[in-house]
């Protein structure tokens, strides 16, 4: 992570500011369906969480959640089609760049994404007064720890999967469970023990548990724990896709 | 005496259990255009991708711009230019694009970078495509853009892996008159391909590779007349009769190969007392004389044609 890994974030935005209203499109469509129709529809059904409508209670949880797509698509099918098919790494790594650089510029450029997706989601719960409190403006800082942890995930696949369609695996398997086992649409309190526990295991969980607190303005120490998870999670995760990645160029 | 630009001693490159280059050792002297000749699968790339620091040598030792490829990579990187076989430009951006944020890789600044891509999409007869995205970019001037990008940093040494392979021949062409122009620059250029036209035309010296081993070397011509003569005939017939028209032949020939059921004959006079004996067997189906070139001295060397190799 240096001043060269900049460049490589630096021409991932060249080619965002061209391509950012379809991109955008698509990424703040989606959750605003899941907010309208699960907040609205199913909301009418259950009433209140802990005091909270239900719309008021899974709005952070998109956030959230629109960072993990965004950060994990933009780092396994993005980076995927710039190494396999484009050959861009290896354009990057026959100029004066280390491969290190350039995953680490990748894994920046889908951070950034998810800032971008995530606070963008903000806003728009924000208009709809569905945050009731001034600790939402540390959104973004979390939005970063959540960016991180799932580019870094995202990147490791990438690093090992032999063909594009190995995806779908991740996906399945990891971050569609994550999406739903992680307290997004509901407290994580009704599941059965073992569940509960696993969810500290999952980086969404701890992203929706400050991301609802910061909205809510029920905020405390407890919620450096969880951003300890995350943090320790990113200083783990992040030597592997640098490590696999050059093992799978050869270089 | 110059010295040398690249010097290898050694080299060796293994995937896995398959030693891809062997042992090689070989000089390259700085304003020369150097080739690595060979068939598809010989060592080529390989070669070329440890040169510029790509691939990481198994063994052996390469200078490159007098320092050692394992130890200064970024900075021979930063003084190379590289051509690579497959194109890698940024298909999302435009012409101009492409080469503005490869020049950000090596650190040139934005107003400089501009001039020097202006200059460089000029000479390579890209300028009216400044502003298109470069998947609309036909396949011959994706190359040219390949090599615009490639001299970005006003390389001191220009490597190119198989420029024109996939080209037409047109396309082929203007991209060889380019190389003729940065030549007479003085720029070092090293080149690899498996056309022996391509080599011949551009190469001053050259070494042919088979099976990641350097099976000979030296330049173009002075191969051609030290292994084949001056001109080869090419004869078509039957496999039964191939010992008793050799054995008719031999007064009048150099040397010889067999490709099949193809005869090729190394002759170095005009051909006309081999002519006349030619008529004594009507056997034969197809002639054919014509000047000796590179891909008879690989044939010979290796009993197999260049491009039709598994």
């Amino acid at each position: 992570m240096n001043r060269w890994a900049i460049k490589v974030l630096w021409r991932n935005m060249v080619v965002f500011k061209k391509t950012w209203l379809t991109n955008m499109t698509f990424y703040f469509i989606e959750p605003l369906l899941y907010l309208s129709a699960m907040g609205l529809g199913l909301g009418a059904f259950i009433g209140e969480i802990n005091g909270t409508s239900y719309i008021r209670f899974i709005a952070p949880g998109i956030i959230a959640s629109s960072a993990m797509w965004s950060a994990s698509s933009e780092s396994t099918y993005g980076s995927f089609v710039k190494m396999h098919y484009q050959k861009i790494y290896h354009a990057m790594v026959a100029a004066p760049l280390y491969i290190e650089e350039v995953v680490a510029g990748e894994i920046l450029y889908a951070v950034f994404k998810a800032v971008i997706y995530g606070s963008i989601i903000l806003l728009v719960i924000t208009a709809f007064g569905l945050v009731s409190s001034a600790w939402a403006l540390l959104t973004p800082f979390v939005l970063v720890l959540a960016g991180f942890v799932f580019a870094l995930l995202g990147m490791i696949w990438t690093g090992l999967v032999p063909k594009i369609d190995s995806f779908s695996f991740f996906f399945t398997l990891v971050i569609t469970p994550m999406f739903l086992f992680s307290g997004v649409f509901s407290p994580i309190d009704p599941f059965p023990g073992f569940v509960q526990a696993a969810a500290w295991f999952l980086p969404l969980y701890h992203v929706v548990v400050l991301l609802r607190s910061l909205a809510s303005g029920d905020v405390g120490l407890f919620l450096l724990v969880h951003a300890g998870v995350l943090v320790l999670s990113i200083i783990l995760l992040y030597p592997f896709p640098q490590r696999f990645m050059k093992k799978r160029l050869g270089l | 005496m110059l010295k040398p630009i690249v010097t290898a001693k050694n080299l060796t490159k293994t995937y896995g259990n398959i030693q891809a280059v062997k042992n090689i050792d070989f000089v390259i002297f700085p304003g020369q255009c150097f080739g690595i000749l060979g068939p598809n699968g010989a060592g080529k790339t390989t070669t070329v991708a440890m040169l510029y620091c790509f691939l990481p040598l198994t063994t052996g030792k390469l200078e490159v711009l007098g320092m050692d490829v394992t130890r200064d990579q970024r900075e021979i990187k930063k003084r190379l230019g590289i051509v690579p076989q497959e194109n890698n430009l940024d298909q999302e951006l435009t012409v101009i694009e492409n080469l503005i944020i490869y020049a950000g890789y090596f650190d040139i600044k934005k107003s400089a970078a501009e001039k020097k891509a202006l200059a460089l999409l000029d000479f390579f007869n890209l300028m009216e495509k400044k502003d298109v995205d470069v998947e609309f970019l036909s396949g011959g001037m994706k190359r040219r853009l390949a090599l615009a990008r490639g001299l970005i940093n006003s390389p001191e040494m220009l490597i190119l892996d198989e420029p024109t392979t996939g080209l037409d021949p047109e396309a082929r062409h203007i991209i060889w008159q380019h190389l003729r122009l940065l030549k007479q620059q003085g720029l070092t250029i090293v080149l690899t391909t498996h056309y022996l036209e391509e080599a011949s035309q551009l190469c001053d010296q050259l070494f042919i590779i088979d099976q990641g081993v350097i099976i000979e070397r030296g330049a173009p011509q002075e191969l051609v007349e030290k292994h084949i003569g001056k001109s080869v005939v090419e004869l078509e017939l039957p496999v039964e009769k191939q010992q008793q028209v050799l054995e008719n032949l031999r007064p009048e020939i150099n040397g010889h190969q067999l490709l099949g059921s193809t005869l090729f004959l190394y002759i170095n006079d005009e051909g006309r007392n081999l002519a006349g004996k030619l008529k004594q067997h009507p056997f034969i189906s197809y002639q054919l004389q014509r000047p000796a070139n590179l891909e008879d001295v690989f044939l010979k060397l290796t009993g197999k044609g260049l491009l039709n190799h598994e």
